[in-house]
């Protein structure tokens, strides 16, 4: 155990330090919701991509670095620490690129990574439908093989950005009568395709963060799927779920707010203080991020010496999830009535900051596979504890 | 950057866990908590003969000069199988203590050597805690006069038991008197000493609390596995299951809050009290739910004499409030958070503090 960083790591931190003080929008992108938001944060992407640093973990010929999970890590306590934006392609790059890496074949990989990193194209995923949320295997939408192309129909729901996005990627049924997790494949579709209709739902926050998909004999060429046909669910389940659980959301996503609380604590002692508990809160949450952190290189360090990481991610998940909350609960419980003040009004400063996060982190325990689903998994998985 | 453990750490542990399996079973515990002095000798006679005491003394005294990395695995197995305070208490904690101890100190190589051996009982009594562990079982205890280390013979001093809930436990007060012929070290030599025998010991009630909570999981998946209601394992209604699943997170995010805290320790990392204090909060944390689920899983049997979730249930609640109660290791990270200036950036996780 050794836990200082080498000369070429803190070079490398540096090295992204400066780029970042350097680069990083002084004045806050509009929300990533909106169409202007999201094409400001696409040309944000591609500027990063420009530095080779948007994937700094993919290979160099994929528009990435080459660099190790440490290394990873090391970035994004500098992105976040900067205050940068939010990663507005991050469902397809953290998500679907690690599946593309696992399965694509060489052809898949050249085509869709490089403008996955570069954000030329943006990604949406589609798993859920209106029956099929928790209990995902139970997809209807379907996907008819006929000869090159598979032919699409059905409805997908709860897209994330798929109102803004160029692309799709989710499971299909493409052998009629299966059942379950059998007999889906994993397709990725081309939103501005023929017979595709996208609906926005308006989020919590009143923007249009997410949307249904309708796919109205929508023609997919087979080239366009990955993994077999029929083995979707395998390969959209592989993907090594540390990789789904950590990079998602890494430490210094929840660090760096931590870090803020604690200074809306320190600015507003006096008034926190009516309260000893909030002190605490605060310490608590400090602290439950620096835990993430530690717990983010000891699992790197497993990984890196060939340790295979199971269902104890679900574990992380429940744990990022429900600091989220803490975090930004503890930050409203310290602004008190002016907590509740949206952005256009007159006495909010600082407030909208700690309305957004504590908006989102309600979706946290929800999206990404419920956390009473997680704790399933880790009973069954981790524990051994029977199914039913 | 590498946090993870050698192989030969990874060895030793699992060859100290099966060794305990035997010695330390929950039958042989039994006979401890039931009964006075006598089987905790056995036990640490068994222990001594495999050479466990002389674990952490300076290989120049005859030791294997084990660092607090490799002993926040051992710490885990100790409190795995519910081992008396002793062990830790002497070849870990104490062994710490005298190896500090100037070497004008004339006893110190002799004791360093009778641990090694394992013929050194030995008690310390830190300002932490009103009571003092094994005093009556003690050749020498170690006493803390303000920040003075005093060695203390039994002859002495005064010594009245106080019962613990955990019965494997032998808390006595001491009555004693300071003098310029008991005291070991002063001044900033024994301030050091203090804190740093303090962080060991807390540290080691952590390893050991995660251990508890390791050991209380198992005995709770064990019993929901076997026990049927409804026609069914009990383990298999999702509102145990819930319950089983939150403990295991909480050991899980334990586990490197641990590990970083003994690295701190053995480096002389600056922040070494606030990472010690963050292992034991998460180490309480972990062993407090640990307790209140298992005794939820288990029913009414888990509130019997009978059933052996007992020991490890009242031993996590003892050593809680153990090396530093849970509120004063809660006290030293909120005071470190909110009220000194530091600069609390994602990147600073693991920068030492110039
Ligand atoms: C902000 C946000 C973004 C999202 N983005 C996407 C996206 O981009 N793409 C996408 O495909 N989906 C997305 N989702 C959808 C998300 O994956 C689903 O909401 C989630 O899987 C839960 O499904 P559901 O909403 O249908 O809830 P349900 O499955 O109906 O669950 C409702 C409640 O019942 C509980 N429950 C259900 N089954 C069980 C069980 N077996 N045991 C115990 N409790 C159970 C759940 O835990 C939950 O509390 C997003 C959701 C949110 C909130």
């Amino acid at each position: 155990m050794e836990l200082t960083f080498s000369k070429e790591q803190q070079n490398f931190r540096l090295e992204v330090r400066e780029w970042l003080a350097a680069n990083v929008p002084k004045q806050k992108l509009p929300t990533y919701d909106t169409k202007e938001g999201f094409e400001l944060h696409r040309q944000w992407e591609k500027k990063l991509f420009d530095a080779t640093l948007s994937m700094v973990m993919w290979p160099t010929k994929y528009g990435g670095r080459g660099c190790d999970l440490i290394d990873w890590l090391i970035f994004e306590e500098e992105y976040y620490g900067a205050g940068a934006p939010g990663r507005v392609n991050q469902n397809g790059q953290l998500l679907l690129g690690s599946t593309i890496m696992e399965f694509g074949t060489a052809e898949q990989k050249a085509r869709f990574l490089p403008k996955m990193a570069s954000s030329e194209d943006m990604w949406a995923q589609a798993w859920s439908e209106p029956n099929a949320g928790s209990d995902m295997a139970n997809i209807s939408s379907k996907a008819e093989l006929h000869g090159d192309h598979y032919i699409i129909n059905g409805q997908k729901t709860w897209s994330t950005r798929a109102i803004y996005a160029d692309w799709a990627f989710g499971l299909f049924r493409s052998e009629a009568g299966s059942k379950r997790h059998h007999g889906l494949s994993f397709l990725l579709v081309p939103l501005d395709a023929e017979g595709v209709t996208i609906r926005p739902i308006k989020a919590l926050d009143g923007e249009d963060a997410f949307a249904e998909i309708f796919f109205d004999n929508v023609k997919v060429p087979v080239e366009n799927r990955i993994g077999d046909d029929g083995q979707g669910w395998h390969v959209a389940m592989a993907t090594a779920g540390f990789e789904r659980g950590l990079l998602l959301r890494s430490p210094a996503r929840f660090q760096q707010p931590a870090r803020r609380l604690v200074k809306l604590y320190r600015d507003n002692k006096a008034v926190a203080d009516r309260d000893a508990s909030i002190g605490a809160a605060v310490a608590k949450c400090w602290s439950d991020a620096e835990a993430y952190a530690l717990s983010a290189y000891n699992t790197v360090g497993r990984v890196n010496n060939g340790e295979k990481i199971g269902a104890e991610s679900s574990l992380n998940k429940i744990f990022w999830s429900e600091l989220d909350l803490l975090i930004f609960q503890t930050a409203m419980d310290i602004l008190g009535a002016t907590g509740q003040l949206l952005r256009s009004a007159e006495l909010a400063k600082e407030q909208a900051y700690w309305l957004d996060g504590f908006l989102f982190a309600q979706a946290g325990p929800i999206y990404a596979g419920t956390n009473e689903i997680q704790r399933n998994i880790v009973a069954e998985r981790v524990l051994g504890l029977p199914k039913k | 950057m590498d946090f993870t453990f050698t192989e030969d750490q990874l060895l030793f542990r699992e060859a100290i866990g099966r060794f305990l399996s035997t010695e330390a079973s929950p039958e042989n515990l039994r006979d401890i908590w039931s009964n006075e002095q006598a089987p905790i000798d056995n036990l640490l006679e068994q222990i001594c003969a495999q050479g466990l005491s002389a674990l952490s003394i300076p290989e120049a005294n005859g030791g294997l000069g084990m660092g607090d990395i490799a002993w926040s695995l051992m710490t885990q197995e100790l409190g795995y199988y519910a081992v008396v305070d002793q062990l830790a208490d002497a070849a870990y904690v104490g062994a710490g203590l005298i190896s500090a101890l100037p070497n004008t100190v004339a006893l110190k190589a002799e004791y360093l050597d009778k641990i090694c051996e394992g013929k050194l009982r030995l008690a310390i009594g830190h300002e932490c805690s009103p009571l003092v562990a094994d005093a009556q079982l003690a050749g020498v205890l170690l006493m803390q006069h303000n920040n003075e280390v005093h060695i203390v013979s039994p002859d002495n001093v005064r010594i009245t038991p106080n019962a613990s809930i955990d019965t494997s436990r032998r808390l006595a007060q001491v009555d004693w008197q300071p003098s310029d012929k008991t005291c070991a070290a002063s001044g900033e030599e024994g301030q050091i000493i203090w804190q740093e025998t303090l962080n060991r010991g807390a540290l080691s009630v952590a390893g050991q609390l995660l251990g508890l909570a390791q050991r209380m999981l198992d005995l709770s998946v064990e019993y929901s596995l076997q026990r049927k209601q409804f026609g069914k394992e009990i383990g298999s209604f999702q509102a145990v299951k819930h319950q089983l699943a939150d403990v295991a997170g909480k050991i899980e995010i334990a586990k490197p809050v641990l590990y970083r805290a003994a690295c701190s320790l053995e480096n002389k990392h600056p922040l070494s009290d606030i990472h010690v204090s963050q292992a034991r909060n998460f180490c309480n944390d972990a062993a407090a739910l640990a307790a209140r689920h298992s005794i939820q899983v288990h029913g009414a049997m888990g509130y019997t004499w009978e059933v052996d979730l007992q020991m490890y249930m009242k031993r996590s609640w003892a050593l809680n409030n153990t090396w530093g109660d849970s509120t004063c290791h809660q006290a030293r990270v909120q005071n470190y958070v909110l009220n000194t200036d530091v600069d609390l950036a994602p990147s600073k996780t693991f920068e030492v503090m110039s």
